[in-house]
């Protein structure tokens, strides 16, 4: 491959366009059912049902403190399908590429992909790769969809929530959100806040075998945890209550939200869980998360009741209590 | 009105300028506002400007003052409010 | 130093008992600072005053009392396409007659949100090609800091940075407030952070003119419970003074630097409120001497025809003579997502803290 830049060459199916796959993404991805270059991979299943997910990643900046595209694509398609109490099996991959694009900045996202699917235990078995013009296209989108295979009757869902049920979550919130924010110009701030991005179907599959009544999973991801929170009450038509003093907050993120007017709430998570779980199993579902990976922070935050249905509340560190309110639009950092 | 938070000032630099850090996070202000800041100094911080020294002796001495209201209530932790 | 304390809910009962137990009312206070309105709901401080304490919300968001043609005039600059606009993030979804500067921004015009005016004179530096225009909107807390960059600017030759100047100033606007027949308000809850810049001595003929007390406010919820406290103590004694609560932020003297600073850099001048109309004195323009950063000198626009919407009732909202659910459209046809006036959009708005941290206007 002699171009140091992805040019529109690259995607058009023909000799340039294989060097691409052949020298560059199969190598980095290193994944044998990859290497035979069909159009559909053929891959053995359990029998059984499946669990099937997609998702597109657009984040600005691509590189970001602790991360980058390649990390959250595969991560948030297994954090997807392991929701649903599924073992993520396999990724399919597809590229869509700017003209001019780096192609050192391509395999350190493959590269990144790879380590992320072998965290995981997951494989990255079929792909496409377009390129578009310049000025058409941001750099690089990633669309991952995934697929796992989902035991006989567990049935997970948001709509199961019900009132005296415990809310959990899996470590601190905002890292991601912050982490990306710091990076934007004109917002420029130091911290060592990183992305939580990960794979958490490990800590999902603890939390099952140790509490087997879970409702259900969630990761808040965009419009963070309050957008995630709303969603289950609405489902399960059920109000959820935070306490807001049993959130783990990191500091710098808590200064930084402060700093740009942000509700903590609000911030984007990417190696985050919400489980809702029946009382009596909360302990138990509390301590296996904290005994998994990326687990250690997790922490009971507030329970289920019976109405208003539809509405979340926080009951704040002061003691009053207020609505959590969903993200409208983008955040704005607030000054005045 | 204007969203100002307490951040400690850290490092002085030139130009009026200021390294301050606010739990952990750390940012450069500028101190046109309040050229006699010294390091150390908690300002109030509002859209990348330092607009005040925030005086922690005035902080305890209304704190105390409000401790001694006669309706002031000792237990720690008390749900103060039943509903919103 | 740690300031937590100022959330303690043992010290926020303590106030609650003692607003409880005073014996006057009924009561308006009015706060006239966004970041008053967000605490207060955020909080959920009016569910926990007496039935005789109304607090009202009044023109204290500075993004909200912008006039349309002041945002019409943000967009006119934004339109040209050697210009880019920096804001503020509140002023971005804020309608004006026609657009606002985020839906220029999605047909591509250059805007961008910075978080301190020094990030605008940064890229005016990295972009020696563009003219960089700071649309400045806020009160006497953030005149300072224009000012400020405008001096940095002039300091260094900086030639393509200018400033479209919005500023407007509180104390006089509060007279109008107390003039107004319409609401009769009982006292003000004053801003923390302007009176850190402009001290207590501007509101002191709220007290002697027309025997209105005022104390001065900050943010934290035990902070706005000592305000409110402090100020039903006046009424209930008969007495009518400005009172600093917010001791550990104000001075009674305030900051002459910054001050000085704007003095240097502004002179006042009447400004168009949204809602309320003209209020004379109420607003900053960039003096003749610096007349080289005010982007309107620099670069004139042509206006289109100011249009207000129709069934808005932000004014009657920001004078406090209705509450943000007693408007018509609160909730039906003006929502955060959908937006028709400022009180809704604004992050600090009346409406969009009503609506964010109450059950009010869900169905």
């Amino acid at each position: 491959m002699r171009s140091d830049r992805i040019l529109l060459a690259h995607g058009s199916g023909g000799t340039m366009m294989r060097e691409l796959i052949e020298e560059i993404i199969v190598p980095d991805f290193a994944d044998d059912a990859l290497k035979r270059l069909d159009d559909a991979a053929s891959l053995p299943f359990p029998a059984g049902r499946l669990a099937f997910s997609t998702d597109t990643y657009v984040v600005n900046p691509i590189f970001f403190p602790g991360g980058d595209i390649g990390r959250l694509a595969v991560c948030g398609t297994v954090n997807d399908v392991a929701t649903s109490g599924a073992t993520p099996l396999y990724i399919s991959v597809g590229f869509v590429l700017e003209e001019g694009f780096l192609v050192e900045d391509l395999r350190a996202i493959l590269l990144s992909m790879r380590d992320a699917a072998r965290e995981a235990g997951v494989h990255i078995v079929t792909g496409d790769t377009k390129v578009v013009e310049k000025g058409h296209g941001d750099g690089i989108f990633i669309n991952t969809a995934g697929v796992g295979s989902l035991p006989e009757g567990l049935d997970l869902s948001g709509s199961y929530c019900r009132p005296g049920d415990k809310v959990l979550v899996s470590g601190t919130l905002g890292d991601h959100g912050i982490a990306i924010v710091s990076t934007r110009e004109g917002l420029e701030f130091e911290t060592s806040i990183e992305t939580d991005a990960a794979p958490l179907n490990a800590l999902i599959a603890n939390v099952l075998a140790a509490a087997p009544g879970t409702r259900g999973f969630r990761d808040p991801t965009r419009g963070g945890i309050s957008s995630t929170l709303n969603e289950f009450a609405v489902a399960s038509g059920v109000a959820i209550t935070i306490e807001e003093t049993s959130v783990p907050v990191k500091d710098q993120v808590r200064g930084a939200s402060e700093m740009l007017g942000y509700d903590v709430f609000q911030v984007a998570n990417e190696g985050k869980m919400v489980a809702v779980v029946p009382a009596e199993q909360a302990e138990a579902a509390l301590a296996a998360m904290k005994a998994s990976p990326y687990g250690a922070d997790a922490a009971i935050i507030g329970e289920c009741a019976e109405g208003p249905a539809g509405k979340v509340y926080v009951h704040t560190a002061f003691g009053a209590t207020r609505i959590m309110d969903m993200l409208v639009g983008e955040q704005l950092p607030r000054i005045c | 009105m204007c969203l100002a938070i307490p951040a400690r000032v850290v490092t002085i630099e030139e130009n009026h300028m200021a390294s301050v850090d606010i739990m952990g996070v750390t940012r450069r202000i500028s101190l046109d506002l309040v050229p006699e800041s010294v390091e150390g100094d908690f300002v109030l911080v509002h859209a990348g400007f330092a607009l005040q020294i925030v005086d922690e002796e005035f902080a305890n001495e209304t704190l105390e003052m409000l401790k001694t209201l006669p309706f002031f209530a000792e237990e720690e932790g008390l749900n103060v409010l039943e509903e919103a | 130093m740690d300031l937590s304390a100022f959330r303690d809910p043992a010290i926020a009962r303590g106030l609650i008992d003692a607003i409880e137990a005073t014996k006057t009312g009924p009561v308006k206070l009015m706060e006239v600072c966004g970041t008053h309105t967000v605490s207060i709901a955020k909080n959920g401080l009016r569910a926990v005053m007496p039935e005789r304490v109304t607090l009202l919300s009044g023109p204290g968001c500075p993004v909200c009392v912008t006039a349309n043609a002041d945002i019409d005039t943000a967009i006119e600059l934004a339109r040209r396409p050697e210009v880019i606009v920096t804001s503020f993030g509140d002023m971005m979804k804020v309608p004006g007659s026609y657009s606002s500067l985020a839906r220029e921004k999605a047909d591509g015009r250059d805007v961008r949100i910075v978080y301190s005016p020094l990030d605008a004179l940064a890229l005016a530096e990295k972009n020696p090609d563009r003219e960089v225009v700071f649309v400045a909107v806020g009160f006497e807390t953030t005149a300072p800091l224009i000012a400020s960059a405008i001096m940095r600017a002039a300091e260094s030759g900086l030639e393509n940075f200018s400033v479209f100047c919005a500023h407007k100033t509180v104390p006089a606007a509060l007279e109008a407030l107390a003039n107004d027949p319409e609401v009769q308000i009982s006292g003000f809850i004053l801003p923390g952070h302007v009176s850190t810049i402009i001290g207590s001595q501007p509101y002191e003929y709220l007290a002697e003119e027309y025997h209105i007390p005022g104390v001065i406010t900050g943010f934290e919820p035990v902070d706005v419970l000592q305000g409110i406290y402090m100020l039903l103590k006046q009424l209930e004694e008969g007495r009518s003074e400005i009172e600093i609560a917010y001791h550990r932020g104000v001075l009674p003297e305030g900051n002459a630097h910054a001050r000085e600073m704007v003095e240097k850099v502004f002179e006042p001048v009447d400004a168009d409120w949204r809602g309320i109309g003209v209020i004379p004195g109420t607003g900053l323009k960039i003096r003749d001497e610096y007349a080289h950063y005010d982007a309107v000198v620099r670069m004139p626009v042509t206006l289109p025809e100011p249009k207000e919407i129709k069934g808005c009732q932000c004014g009657d909202v920001l004078r406090g003579v209705i509450l943000p659910f007693d408007c018509k459209l609160f909730g039906k046809g003006c929502t955060p997502e959908h937006p028709i006036g400022p009180c809704m959009v604004s992050s600090e708005g009346s409406c969009a803290a009503y609506y964010r941290y109450t059950d009010y206007g869900r169905a």
